[in-house]
């Protein structure tokens, strides 16, 4: 009944492991790529799964106008994004949120900006029935993949019980998108103790990220991220983003957003839910600032107090966050 | 003689058994409920009984409620505090953080 000790906390004795590993560098370990989460049961990653998953990806003719494909706004080309302040959907309209990059969603335990989805598999399904992203009635959709040999070839080589179903449907992409993560970084190669591999400006920058600017409040780990649900106080773009409040009717909640990952954000600009900003200075300065609308704002928000040199040296940090070799993708042929 | 001592037996033994309501300390700590050092689903405690939650992470928590049974909302507090609650209906209740939903724990109402 009594709150634990100290001692008998893990973390004391990852900091004690960390402290003989290297003085400036506790809790480094951290950061070390973790596995994905496991997948649900019953979705276990074949390669016919994947392969399945991915020509879906790329499908035009899973949308209402048979235009849009995942890909059209998840691009491999932009960092799996689009590159735009927020999405372009059906009909050309636009979208009240920003297109996240599909890259390391396999570690998130929350999918969308507000968290309304858990797994991939039910995030899937979302904007191919969204009448704003893809407007697809699902009758329809499962009619026409029926009507095409190769995606019946496929659906029953990776999903022999479901068939051409919503639920394979579901199961395929998420199978793919856990394929998507990103390699190896800089930063990787310096956790793994390549004290050359990052500038020393950008090893100052890590100093901040953890101690002065305390990014680490909220972006965590190898993906740089809490499955958490924080308001940054970002100005209001259009219509008022009650973001994760709509989840759950809360305070803390309203206008909070899920924190996103630093990793690619050399191919993922503009930032934010709401594409507020278009460059990572832009982004620091609104950290400097402590944020800009008090309204429930997160109390992990405050006046950093940063100088100019320490702003240049987060952005070099976040720049030893992108893959030295970016992941690359092959067009596929689609099943006919 | 044998009566009497039972009765004394009886007597010491009353005060113990009274109902006293329980204060339980659940922490939280690298974003999940711990309790006494192991991270906990579910708690089970009685009527009347108190729980507080104890902050062991360095950034902040908001400890809430939604459940039919009992809604609260502790509201967002830093590293160290500790902000408690009664319970005080028989049934189940669910208890989540609202910046860390992945944090969840039921509370068992006897
Ligand atoms: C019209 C543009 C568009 C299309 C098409 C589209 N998405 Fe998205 N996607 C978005 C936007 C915008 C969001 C964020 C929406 C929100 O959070 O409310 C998003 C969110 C996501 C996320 C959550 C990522 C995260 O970090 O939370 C995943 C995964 C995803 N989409 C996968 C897909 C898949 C799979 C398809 C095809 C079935 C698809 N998207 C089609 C624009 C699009
Ligand atoms: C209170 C938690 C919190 C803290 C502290 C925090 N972040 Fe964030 N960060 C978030 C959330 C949440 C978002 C998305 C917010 C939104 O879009 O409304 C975000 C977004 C970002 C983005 C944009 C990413 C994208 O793809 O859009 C960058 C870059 C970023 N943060 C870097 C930093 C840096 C650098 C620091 C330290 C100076 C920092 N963050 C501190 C929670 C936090
Ligand atoms: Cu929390």
């Amino acid at each position: 009944m009594r709150s634990i000790s100290f001692l008998t906390r893990p973390g004391f004795f990852l900091v004690l492991a960390c402290l003989s590993w290297g003085g400036a560098q506790a809790g480094i370990l951290d950061y070390r790529r973790p596995p994905i989460l496991p997948p649900p049961a019953g979705n276990e990653s074949t390669p016919a799964r994947v392969a399945l998953g991915k020509v879906l990806f790329f499908d035009p003719r899973l949308s209402g106008s048979k235009w849009i494909s995942c890909a059209t706004c998840h691009n491999p080309a932009l960092g799996w994004a689009d590159g735009l302040p927020t999405g372009i959907g059906h009909g050309m309209q636009n979208l009240a949120r920003s297109t996240p990059t599909v890259l390391n969603t396999a570690y998130n335990k929350f999918q969308f900006w507000d968290g309304r989805a858990r797994s991939l598999e039910e995030q899937a399904l979302g904007p191919i029935l969204n009448a704003g992203e893809m407007h697809r009635d699902i009758d329809g959709l499962l009619r026409d993949l029926s009507a095409i040999d190769g995606y019946r070839t496929m659906f029953a080589a990776a999903y022999r019980e479901d068939g051409i179903s919503e639920a394979a449907i579901g199961k395929a992409l998420a199978a793919y998108e856990r394929t998507l993560i990103t390699t190896e970084a800089p930063f990787d190669a310096w956790v793994e103790g390549n004290e050359s591999a990052i500038t020393d400006s950008a090893k100052r920058g890590f100093v901040l990220f953890e101690g002065k600017a305390k990014c680490n409040l909220c972006h965590q780990g190898f993906n740089f991220q809490d499955d958490g649900f924080h308001n940054l106080g970002l100005k209001e773009r259009g219509k008022p983003d009650p973001g994760r409040y709509a989840q759950r009717a809360l305070p803390a909640a309203r206008g909070a957003f899920k924190t996103p990952t630093l990793r690619e954000l050399s191919l993922t600009a503009p930032y934010m839910h709401n594409g507020a900003y278009a460059t990572l200075q832009q982004v620091i300065d609104h950290y400097n600032r402590g944020g800009d609308v008090r309204t429930n704002l997160s109390p992990n928000m405050h006046p950093l107090n940063l100088s100019t040199t320490e702003k240049s040296d987060l952005i070099e940090f976040l720049g030893a966050l992108n893959s030295t070799n970016p992941l690359t993708e092959t067009i596929p042929i689609l099943p006919q | 003689m044998q009566s009497q001592r039972i009765a004394l037996v009886i007597a010491c033994l009353i005060p113990a058994l009274q109902v006293r309501a329980e204060e339980y300390v659940v922490d939280q700590i690298n974003k999940s409920f711990v309790m006494t050092g192991k991270p906990i689903t579910a708690l089970k405690l009685k009527k009347g009984d108190t729980v507080s939650f104890k902050n062991g992470d360095p950034f902040f928590h908001n400890i809430f409620s939604l459940s039919e049974l009992q809604t609260f909302d502790l509201g967002s507090y830093p590293a160290g505090e500790a902000r408690a609650v009664k319970f005080e209906a028989a049934g189940t209740v669910d208890v989540e953080c609202a910046i860390h939903p992945d944090m969840h724990m039921t509370v068992e109402v006897e």
